[in-house]
């Protein structure tokens, strides 16, 4: 019996990919493109050649770190919506550090930025659970007011302060401060890797043990599952609300601190918002915000985001549809609750532990 | 909770895939050949090939190619080319955010013999794509880039030409009082700004210039909200230099037009008049990114590529301008222009500029 359970949970998501990837075929051909030349560009896109497999690992590197933000709040019962303001929040800390103390070795310049990031990200998110726990404002609120304060605000630092005369973006960072290395671009044949991957890496692990080895853990999901039973028990809720939003809101931030420490070098006065805190909802909700399950649920987003730009080029897919397709394949893994229920009768009952699914 | 987030993140998914479906059709006929017929030939050099071996790409920023402005125009420039020299098929690559122009630079220079980058902000991913492929030929629009040889770069002296329709819109005002929508405050769009200014003082030191800039070059609905904000102040003329967002201005005003407010809108980069009608379209200051597009890939063709070289193009380039036809402007004030025209070839007026 078992190993069926075991089966399944496997069966599941591939159905749901597949079905997924169906359904946007039939987009596709609706919309008179050729949907096996472009599944073909995707996944070629995807594998083809190192620098195509370090451009998907550079996709998939700030989604786990948003992923994780926004599970950890999850964890204790919060909806995180400001991992988009406080990963930039994180970012334009990351960039200021960056570009000042250029006369710091890089082995202290480089984690000093990447901390002021992660504290800078962390209060933003403290502030949202301050808020929370001293007056009972709901989060959902708070963030998403403090993502537009962030975006205004990091725009306003690099421009009053920071901006490069003659261009739209602060001045580059000092190379100290840089988290590319020779040895990791090289390794992707130019691509830009670099080490936001460890950072993301290191990220999932310490998630992994804070919630589930640490008595601190335990008492933040306490909180996550049942308020009330947990304050009954002598856990102290507020402050683990705050807690849990400090570390997620430094989640957030180091995912900031990869973008302009690493792939840009630089910070734009962004016009709009990233993208990515909120595609991290997303991440966390697909992985069953468990840390194996982002890994993978940010693999298959990031996969899909960067090889959907090859259905463009090859098979002249408009971006409008791939996204569609991006779109439905992750609705189907996201509902895979119906197939479960299709499958059922075929398969053992099986318990179902899944947060999201 | 848990079901709440579950039908939230259906709902917002159901969302997406509503929103995404909402998206602009693009204009795709000529898309969907598979392949360039240069690929095969990779030893081939420009010199042996024939033109229909030669292949383009360009790759825009977050403005697609249907933007009835500035990216339109380039993408229109590439395929003339086409269409006049037979050179193969061009593409373009559309950037969803800055993260995306170093590898859809990457991915057009590995079969294109010359990948354009439309806008000011490609500038770094240009260089830095050039610098990592030296085999590659590059050129960029509207950001200056001296000494990489693989480079061409082009920039505009947008200044003369709004100089030019900032004397028709303070000549033809009725409120004395004038509006400057932007997209992004940048360098170039600044230029747009600075001599926009200076030409409605030259003729109309009374007028006011209102200036809004929206901080985005793909957003309609900043570029609306701006327009109605300027039109219920007073304004009655608004020259915009803000790309797709322009878009929203055209359409504030036409609604206001319909209403029976008397207002107009200076388009940009094409001849707006064309897309958006007589009816609300003053005039246009005309930014030719087609030809500059079209001619430095025309001397590719001929070999005569000069990389490292940065060409600027204003009126005396005939880069910048008005339209030919100009049906909104009366002959006095058209007679003016021309005059001011000349002064500015002539260089007896000099336009600031933004650059430097």
């Amino acid at each position: 019996m078992n190993k069926i359970f075991a089966k399944q949970s496997i069966v599941v998501p591939i159905v749901s990919i597949f079905l997924g990837l169906m359904f946007g075929a039939i987009v596709m051909l609706a919309g008179g493109y050729n949907p096996i030349t472009a599944y073909n560009a995707l996944v070629s896109e995807i594998f083809s050649s190192r620098y195509n497999i370090g451009e998907t690992i550079a996709n998939i590197t700030p989604l786990i770190l948003t992923g994780l933000a926004v599970a950890f709040a999850f964890r204790t019962g919060l909806f995180n919506i400001g991992v988009e303001g406080q990963l930039i929040v994180g970012m334009t800390a990351a960039t200021i550090v960056g570009i000042e103390f250029g006369y710091l070795p890089w082995f202290v310049h480089m984690p000093l930025s990447v901390i002021a990031a992660a504290l800078a990200g962390g209060l933003w998110g403290g502030l949202a659970g301050y808020l929370k726990a001293s007056r009972g404002v709901n989060e959902v609120i708070t963030t998403i007011m403090l993502n537009f304060i962030a975006l205004y605000l990091g725009n306003y630092l690099i421009k009053a302060f920071y901006l490069e005369p003659g261009t739209a973006r602060s001045y580059k960072i000092e190379d100290s401060a840089s988290l590319r290395t020779d040895w990791m671009t090289n390794l992707f044949d130019g691509a830009r890797v670099d080490l936001g991957l460890i950072i993301a890496l290191i990220a999932v692990i310490a998630f992994y043990i804070i919630l589930w080895k640490t008595k601190q853990g335990f008492e933040l999901r306490a909180v996550g599952l049942n308020h009330h039973a947990a304050k009954n028990a002598g856990i102290n809720v507020n402050s683990n609300v705050v807690k849990a939003m400090f570390i997620s809101g430094m989640l957030a931030g180091l995912a900031g601190a990869t973008r302009s420490l690493g792939l840009f070098d630089a910070q734009t006065i962004a016009a709009a918002y990233t993208g990515l805190g909120f595609d991290g909802i997303a991440v966390a909700l697909l992985g069953g915000n468990g840390a194996i399950g982002i890994v993978l649920a940010a693999t298959l987003f990031g996969s899909l985001k960067f090889g959907g730009g090859g259905m463009n080029y090859v098979e002249g897919v408009p971006n409008e549809i791939i996204n569609v397709v991006i779109a439905s394949v992750i609705f189907f893994v996201a509902a895979n609750g119906i197939f479960k229920l299709i499958i059922k009768p075929f398969k053992a009952k099986r318990k179902q532990k899944g947060a999201a699914s | 909770m848990k079901k709440f987030l579950l039908t939230l993140s259906a709902l917002m998914l159901v969302f997406s895939v509503v929103l995404a479906g909402c998206g602009q059709a693009e204009d795709e006929e000529d898309m969907n050949d598979t392949n360039g017929s240069g690929d095969m030939e990779e030893d081939a050099t420009e010199e042996n090939k024939g033109a229909s071996d030669i292949s383009f790409g360009m790759v825009t920023d977050v403005g697609g190619v249907d933007d009835k402005s500035f990216n339109q125009s380039a993408w229109e420039g590439l395929n003339k080319l086409e269409a006049d020299l037979g050179t193969a098929e061009p593409k373009y690559l559309q950037s969803d955010s800055d993260a995306d122009y170093i590898p859809h630079l990457n991915k057009m220079i590995k079969d294109k013999d010359l990948t354009w980058g439309i806008g000011f902000n490609m500038a770094d991913a240009i260089i830095e794509t050039a610098e990592r492929n030296p085999d590659a030929k590059l050129a960029i629009i509207d950001n200056e880039i001296k000494d990489i040889p693989n480079i061409v770069s082009v920039t505009f002296s947008e200044n003369e030409g709004a100089y030019l329709v900032g004397v028709v819109a303070g000549l033809t005002t009725n409120t004395n009082k004038i509006g400057f929508v932007g997209g992004v405050d940048i360098p170039v769009i600044k230029n747009f700004e600075l001599g926009f200014l200076e030409g409605v003082k030259a003729v109309n030191p009374e007028a006011e210039v209102e200036k809004n800039y929206t901080g985005a070059f793909d957003k309609a609905d900043l570029g609306k909200n701006a327009a109605a904000t300027m039109f219920d102040s007073g304004v009655d003329i608004i020259f915009h230099a803000a790309g797709g967002t322009g878009n929203g201005v055209f359409t504030e005003a036409k609604e206001r037009k319909a209403n029976g407010q008397d207002v107009w809108v200076i388009g940009v980069d094409k001849d707006q008049s064309i897309e958006f009608g007589n009816e609300v379209t003053l005039t246009s200051m005309i930014k030719k990114v087609d030809e500059a597009v079209y001619q430095v890939s025309a001397d590719l063709v001929e070999g005569k590529y000069e990389g490292g070289s940065h060409i600027v193009l204003g009126l005396k380039e005939n880069g910048v301008g008005l339209p030919e036809e100009n049906p909104n402007i009366t002959d006095e004030i058209l007679a003016q222009v021309e005059e001011y025209k000349e002064k500015i070839v002539s260089g007896e007026i000099t336009v600031p500029s933004a650059y430097e």
